[in-house]
This record gives structure tokens, sequence and C-alpha cells, in this order.
């Protein structure tokens, strides 16, 4: 073997002395194909290498955790034989550079990692982060974010749910595409990812290999600038033969003749052979001659790196060859034994009868470098801080911010988008999109899934320790509106350029509040994606954690009548359970009427966070609740009017507030934590004080729901504060984004 | 009543219509390979939604020409009911079962949301458990939907009483706003000129569980199951 690292350059992205290391792995240099393994699984998308050393802090484990991380997704025991399956995972890079196909295969990606567990796919999520609307670049990206979504989840049949939206100038260079996928399986019929079995065949099934994707896992590992946007580095995804795929691998899975099974995600056959044969604790030898190609010029390197889409990798049992092909080939896929499992610990690639590429199992993993890179805060962080309270003048007139609010895009609907997602397939959509989290049922149980995306970057470029552990308490938060108590959670860690000591302050700060967020609130960490490098031409995005979380609702009742955000009937009793404080730094108020992101964000008091979840999910399921809504981005105002705008009914609200002891706006926009406003039937109000006064949490009683209106007085004055149709709610609420898609605005 | 669901590759409604027709109603209910050229002892056809061969070339252009579809069409011919649910109708429609084509919804972006529908026949064995001109609401969820046929085959179409659901208001009006894809008289459901062969885009198999939002296409599965006499 030469030492050809000239020749490898193309798909050569090692540090020198990361070459160093491998040439002292190998004992000699690596040739140009083992060049391309090594940037591949060293590359930070694969090796994690800047994150590795924080995400230890995380708790993984929990009494209902089967696998946390390490696997390819988590897995959940949710009772009844019955598990839970799931994992978020960033798309950012491809989408930016072709936001269809990125978006399209970013579903694609996720939805193996849970089919490849054993589970049937049930429902995905997504968080989408995107520059303003009113340039056409954002709108152009975020259509076509939305349509590559929508196509892919549409044709396989799982319904898309949901998940957040948000807008923020920071983005405009670096969209982010977060997807989530949730799976069920019973509990016997979980798989892993482990090779194993000295001699059994190694087999490829799926769609044939092409040059599309090749470097993506180095591509998503750098920065970008304009000669980085190269769109061949984007997988084309086909959902067509994802949908065979899943169909042939659970039929596959039930049929007991496998031992384990990945997908080919980043860094492809490479990563999918080298991280089974570590699971297994053996070796695997491949031969390039047997893989199904695309086109005959495909050179090795590009094999072992292509991110063809649709592909897995598997291993069965010895003299099953025959059913495994048999079952793929009924579903028309590519089915090719092109290897063994070997018990030397070497990741061996042939081509016939030459040798390609021979590597140690453990240098591609355990032997990756770990970074313990440079730490320092901002030098703009403490400007940031400062937010200088007395110079925000209150508003003229509140009912004007409120619309205001409500119409720009972070808080307007999102029917839009999801009315391009089939979020009602497989029959068991019981809380739809645009309602906070949304449910599934699981067909003949007691019991539903509840699931929630979250994250404010806003909070967590101000201070990202409140950052991480506020979009851990909202997901939760979101998940008790609904009446589910967390069995986990997902999280997708997305900030700029870890060789940048500014990031990695941010990071390990943000994973410190999530960390210590879960601890508290007892929700394992069960999986999880770190994508960094989110920088365009030298620009970082805000350090943006998003949380995934599933929560389980084990009681008919609520499954029949879902406990849901909008207000039912009028004459019934609003109460806001939690403190407010005054707490203006990092609010969407001041972000979107002062033009400032500023101030500390809200405090989070986690242990007053979880007694609000149990006062409310116990509520729920004694049936007192009417509707349940968190107080989050917006404040009490906005919470109160989405109360208003969700109502199944046109119900409004009349108010009647005690003159607050802190500003005004503080008070309607502030931000505190651990707030939810719910609605109850008079007779019901009293019961549901005792159990607020029993978890030691305070309550305000607000006021009655009513006719189409949302109207809010204060004591002491003659005029409401707040006084607004609905009418004129739902015309700045139901066209604050459809208005940016001309041809939609057509059709309505 | 013994159901039948075909599955082409892609298809992906026939765990749902399965779940109706079996779960919910109890009937016998066996999956149809697209492979198979002959049809089990069957008495109702379901082709469901989905989007068989990825929709590729066109909505229901591949499927139409799978092994199956011989047997499915000898059984369409022999008068036995067959039910085509938004990809199935398109299937249909391909094969010439029924007139017409689904292109692509005029606003060209996918839609799923509940629709506001008026019964326009319940002369059929499909729908006789609805009253006349009865308003249901059912969920559509497509990206080809909109029905076209020129205007001669339109007028012989409302003439012969095919049209079995059309799009309107929550009021009932034809509204332009009610038309959610540009189809041809607000056309979302026809039936042939004998009335055995149904093709419709919204989901009756999604509003049959009241847990789900809505319960009012369980009727169209219970209309097949029982009895009904042509008046």
């Amino acid at each position: 073997m030469s030492d050809s690292r000239a020749e490898a350059i193309p798909y050569h992205t090692l540090t020198d002395e990361e070459y160093e290391k491998t040439k002292k792995l190998l004992n000699r240099a690596p040739n140009a194909t083992e060049l391309a393994i090594f940037s591949a699984m060293w590359s930070e998308h694969c090796s994690y290498k800047s994150s590795k050393r924080y995400l230890a802090r995380f708790p993984t484990k929990g009494e209902h955790v089967i696998h946390g991380p390490g696997e390819n997704a988590g897995v959940v025991d949710i009772g009844d034989d019955w598990v839970a399956v799931f994992k978020i995972e960033s798309h950012n890079h491809p989408s930016y550079i072709e936001p269809f196909q990125g978006a399209a295969t970013g579903v694609g990606g996720i939805l193996r990692d849970i089919f490849t567990m054993g589970a049937r796919p049930v429902a995905l999520l997504n968080s989408l982060r995107f520059g303003p609307l009113d340039i056409p670049k954002n709108r152009y990206l975020m259509e076509e974010v939305v349509a590559g979504i929508a196509g892919y989840g549409n044709c396989i049949g799982v319904p898309t749910l949901g998940g957040e939206i948000v807008f923020n100038e920071i983005y405009s260079k670096n969209p982010l595409v977060n997807v989530f996928c949730l799976g069920i399986a019973k509990k016997d019929e979980i798989v892993t990812a482990a090779a194993g079995g000295i001699g059994n065949p190694v087999i490829y099934v799926g769609s044939k290999t092409g040059r599309d994707g090749v470097h993506g896992a180095t591509m998503a590992s750098a920065e970008l600038n304009e000669e980085t946007e190269d769109r061949h580095t984007v997988q084309v995804g086909d959902p067509f033969t994802e949908k065979r795929l899943v169909e042939a691998c659970l039929e596959l899975i039930h049929s007991g003749t496998l031992v384990g099974i990945q997908d080919m995600g980043a860094a492809g056959l490479t990563s999918s052979a080298t991280e089974m044969a570590d699971r297994g604790d053996c070796g695997i030898e491949i031969d390039l001659e047997k893989i199904p190609l695309r086109d005959a010029s495909i050179t090795p390197e590009e094999i072992m790196i292509s991110e063809s889409q649709e592909r897995m990798l598997l291993v069965a049992k010895k003299g099953c060859e025959a059913e495994v092909a048999a079952i793929f080939e009924r579903w028309d896929l590519d089915v090719a034994a092109i290897g063994f499992v070997t018990d030397d610990h070497i990741f061996r690639v042939k081509k016939g009868n030459t040798l390609v590429a021979e590597i140690p199992v453990k240098a591609l993993t355990a032997e990756a470098p770990l970074y313990d890179r440079p730490v320092k805060a901002p030098a703009f962080q403490d400007l940031l801080l400062g937010l200088q309270e007395e110079a925000i003048v209150e508003p003229r007139s509140y009912s004007e911010t409120l619309l205001t609010l409500l119409g720009s895009p972070n808080f307007a609907s999102k029917k839009w988008v999801y009315q391009q997602y089939d979020h009602m397939i497989q029959n068991n959509t019981v809380i739809p999109p645009g309602q906070g989290a949304a449910m599934i049922r699981l067909k003949g149980t007691n019991k539903a899934l509840a699931m929630t995306t979250d994250g404010n970057s806003t909070y967590a470029l101000l201070h990202p320790y409140f950052g991480g552990a506020i979009a851990v308490a909202e997901a939760a938060r979101n998940l008790a509106c609904v009446g589910a108590k967390p069995i986990g959670l997902t999280n997708c860690l997305n900030f700029g350029n870890p060789e940048r000591p500014e990031t990695m302050w941010s990071f390990g700060l943000a994973v410190e509040g999530m960390a210590d967020a879960c601890e508290r609130l007892e929700i394992p960490v069960v999986s999880g994606n770190v994508s960094l490098y989110n920088e365009t031409l030298g620009m970082g995005i805000y350090p943006t954690p998003v949380v995934g979380m599933v929560g389980l609702v084990d009681s008919a009742a609520l499954i029949e009548t879902p406990l849901t955000p909008g207000f039912k009937a009028p004459g019934e009793k609003i109460v806001l359970i939690g403190d407010t404080r005054e707490e203006l730094g990092g609010t969407a108020y001041l972000k979107i009427i002062h033009a400032q992101e500023r101030g500390y964000p809200p405090n989070v008091d986690f242990g007053k966070e979880k007694s609000v979840h149990a006062v409310v999910v116990a509520a729920a399921e004694a049936g007192l609740l009417r509707s349940a809504q968190d107080c989050a981005e917006g404040g009490l105002l906005v919470a109160l009017a989405e109360c208003c705008l969700l109502s199944p009914s046109d119900v409004g609200a009349k108010l009647e507030i005690e003159p607050p002891s802190i500003r005004m706006d503080g008070f309607l926009f502030g931000e505190s934590q651990s707030r939810i406003v719910v609605s109850v039937k008079t007779e019901d109000l009293v019961q549901l004080e005792t159990l607020i006064a029993e978890e030691g949490l305070s309550s305000t009683l607000l006021g009655e729901t009513g006719t189409a209106s949302l109207v809010l007085s204060v004591k002491g004055r003659t005029r409401p504060l707040v006084s607004v149709s609905l009418e004129a709610m739902k015309d700045v609420y139901e066209n604050g984004i459809a208005c940016y898609f001309e041809d939609h605005r057509k059709n309505t | 009543m013994r159901f039948g669901i075909v599955v082409f590759p892609g298809s992906n409604c026939d765990f749902d219509c399965k779940y109706v027709t079996g779960d919910v109603l109890g009937e016998p209910t066996t999956f149809i390979w697209h492979r198979e050229t002959k049809l089990p002892e069957i008495d109702v056809l379901i082709i469901p939604g989905g989007f068989s061969y990825g929709d590729y070339l066109r909505a229901g252009a591949i499927a139409r020409f799978s092994p199956i579809m011989d047997a499915v069409i000898d059984f369409a011919e022999k008068g036995n009911p067959v039910v085509g649910i938004c990809n199935g109708f398109q299937v249909l429609t391909e094969a010439g079962l029924l007139p017409g084509a689904l292109l692509q919804n005029n606003s060209t972006k996918f839609i799923c949301q509940w629709s506001s529908l008026r019964v326009e026949s319940n002369q059929t064995q499909f729908t006789h458990l609805y009253q006349p001109e009865e308003l249901i609401d059912l969920p559509i969820a497509h990206m080809d939907g909109n029905y076209y046929l020129d205007a001669d085959a339109a007028t012989e179409l409302e003439k012969n009483d095919q049209i079995v659901f059309r799009y309107v208001s929550k009021t009932g009006e034809t509204t332009a706003s009610a038309n959610p894809n540009g189809s041809v008289n607000h056309i979302a459901g026809i039936c042939n000129k004998a009335g055995n062969v149904l093709g419709m885009m919204p989901h009756p198999e999604r509003a049959s569980d009241a847990v789900l939002g809505g319960i009012d296409g369980i009727r169209l599965f219970k209309s097949l199951q029982s009895p009904w006499g042509k008046s």
C-alpha cells in the first residue's frame, strides 16, 4: 500500500496530528481508501470528538430505559410489553445547500434509525429555524424544507405531527432542520445494531450505491462557504424505496434470521460496518465487488463513504441467506451478501482478491480523537446580559401589542405548514398539530403517547445554562398540559464551530443546564445528536439546544376526550397556576416590540416546575380540567389569546386582575417559567385549588371564559386594558405566515 | 361481508382500511398482494390510499399495470363493489374503470385537512345509509386530487347521477374556498355508470372512530355491510 495522501485529498479532512495518529495506529501510512475511512469516522459528525466529554454529563438511566444513547435510538418500556423508540437528528447543512432533498433525507434517516431497532415508525416531528420571511431566500428555504419533509413523510405513510418553527435573523445563512421520529414495538421485537457470530454473513439491502452524499459526514463537520455549496454532497431521497425497506426489514426482524442491523447513514457503509463490529466486539470483512452499484466507475473510496439513501447493512444467521434474500426480493429490493463476521477485530475491505483497506475496528471507534477544546465566554456576554428596563417603554395599547405579537411568524398559526403534512395517517392521531404537544393513541391499549419539540435560542444566547434547562422544562410542561408524564427525552445540540472557545463555552453550559433539568425532573436522556459547525462565512448560529420529549398518557378518559389548550365553553373559570415575576430579559416581547435580545432569561426553579406538572397531570387525570396551556414565549397574555384562538367553538375570555406589583408589561408579556393556564367548570374550582395548595403552589383566578373576544380589566381602572375581538386576533394569527406565500393566499 | 384490500408497493392506507373493516366492523378482511393474478373469495374490494410505486410517472399510472389489475377489472365488470380511496381513486381512473383524471392540486401543495362534503347520491350501495344531501366531514390528504374531465363528460356524470360526493362549505354551499384542490364541479367522489365502482379522494377510513375526531366515514363501510335494494 502506498502513501497516497495527496491523491486522496478530496475525501480527506484529517489534521496533521490526526494523520500522524493514523500512522501510529496502523504502523504504516494509510492508503487513499483508508484515509477516506478515517476521515469519515473521525469526523465530528461520527466521532463526537469535541462534544463527547460533555455528553457524559446527561443522566441516561431510568427504571424504564431499555436502551439509552449508543444504539440507533433510545428504547423505553411503556408497560404491557410495549416499548417506545425515539430519536431526534439534525440535517442542517444539507438543508441549506439543497433544502428539499436535505430535509427529505433527514426524515428518511431518522425513520431508518427507528425501524432498524425493530420498531414501526408511528410519528414524526420536527424543529425548524429559518431567517425572517421578508427575505425571499428564506421563503424559498422554508417552502422547500417543508415540501421535502412532507414529500417523504406523506409518501412513506408516517404522520408528521408538527413540532416547532422559529424565525430569527441569525438563521438566514444557517437554517436548522431537526427531525424526530417515534416508533413502537413489542418488547421482544427490539433488535440492536451489533454484529456477532463468527462466519455469519454480512448482507447489504436496499438501494444501489451511487456517488450521492460522498463526503456528507465531513461536509456536515465543517463551516460552509460559497465553495462548499456542493450539491453532490447532498443525498437524494426515495421514500418509495424506504417504504418497501420498512416493510421488508420489519418482516425480516420477525423472521428470526437476524443477528443485528444498522442503517447506512452518515459515512455510509464505513460507519455501519465498523460500528456493528465495534458493538459486537468482532471484525468484519467485505468485498466491494459484491456491492450493488449504480455506476461501475465509482472508486473504492467513494463506495466506502457514499451516503446513498435507503440502504441497510445486516448480519444474519449463517444458513439463512436464502430466506433473507427472499424477503427483500419480494419487495423488489437489492440484496447481496457482501462479507462475513470475523474474529480478528479488523475491518477489512477487499475488491475481489485485492486488499483495499485493513484497519483495526477500535482504531476507528475507541481510538478516535477526543478533544478538550478551549473554553471562553464571549466578550459581548456581559453586554448582552445588561438590560436597562427603565428604558423599555410600556406599550400605549396592550391590545395593539398583543395583535402585533400574534401576527409575527413566531406566534402566528403554523397551519400553512402542517396542512402539507399528512398528520392523520395510521388512524392514531388524537391531538393533531398546532396545539402544543401532539398525541397518538396506541390501538388495543389504554395508552397514548404525547410528544413535543422545544428550544429557545434567545435564552441560550443570553445564558446557555438556562437555554438548556428551559428547553427541558418547557417540553415537560407541554406534555403535562395534555396530561402526559415524560418517559424520556432526546436532544439535538445545534452549535457553531467548536474550534472557537466561545462555542464550547456555550455548549458546556447548555449541556449542564439540560442535565440538571433532566436530573431534577427525573427524565432520562435516551438518544441524541450533536450538530456543530453551523456557521457560514464565519457567522455562527445562536446556541440552539433542542429537546424532543415523549410522555405517556395512561388514562382512557384522556384519550377519548383529550386535554387541549382551547377554551371549551363560556362561563368556566380561568386559573393561572404558578408565580409571575418581573422577567423581561430574553422575551419575545422585547425582541419583537423593542427589537432587543438582551437581559437575563427567566429563571427556572426545578422543584416548582415539577410540582406544577404534577398538579396539572393529577387534575387532568381526575377529569377536572377543560383546557390547559403553558405560559411560555409571549407570556400570560399570549397564552390566554392562544386559548381563545384554539377554541373549537370560538370561546373568548373576560378577565379581571388585581393591579400587579410588577411592571404591567412584565406581568402580561414576561416569560416566568413554571406557569400553566387552565380552565375548569365552576363546580370544580375548589377541588382544583385544593390540589394546587396541597402541592404548595400559588394560583390566581383570572376570570371566566366568555363570548368571542379577549377582555382584560385591571381592578380600579375604568376601561379595560386589553379588549380585542376573536375575529381581529384570528385575522393576524391565521395570516401571519400564510401572507408570505402568495400562491396560498390566492387559494383561500 | 368479506373485504379484500389490494396492496401495491407504496400503498400506505392499507392498514387503516383493514383496521376499520376488520377491527371496527369485525368483518373478515384480506390483504391481496399486487403480484397475485386471482382474487380470493371476497365480496367487496378496496384499493387503498398511498403512493403506489411512489407516484412515479403519474399517480396510479404504474399500479394499473400490476398483475392483480386484470382480476380487479374482471371483478368490477361482473358488478361487484369496488372502492378506490385517494390513490385508489387515481388507480381506478388510470385503469379506465372510472372516467376523468386527477391532476395536481391547484395550490401545488399537498393538503391534509378535514373537508366538508355533501352526499350527492345516497342511491348507491356505498352511501345508502346517508341522508340525501347530507353534510358530512371527512379528512382529505393528497397532492393530486384535482378531479378533471371535460365539460361534456362532466354533464354526462351529473345527468347519470354519478357524482357521489362534492366539496362544500360548512353550510353546504359550493363556494370557491370550499374546493380544496380545484376539482371540476367540486367533485370529491364519483361512481361508474353501473354504480358498483366508487372512487373518492376523501378518506372515510380516517373518520370511523370517534377518538380520531369524527365518524362520518363509518357509514360508507356499514352501507356495504348491510343490504340495499335500489328503489
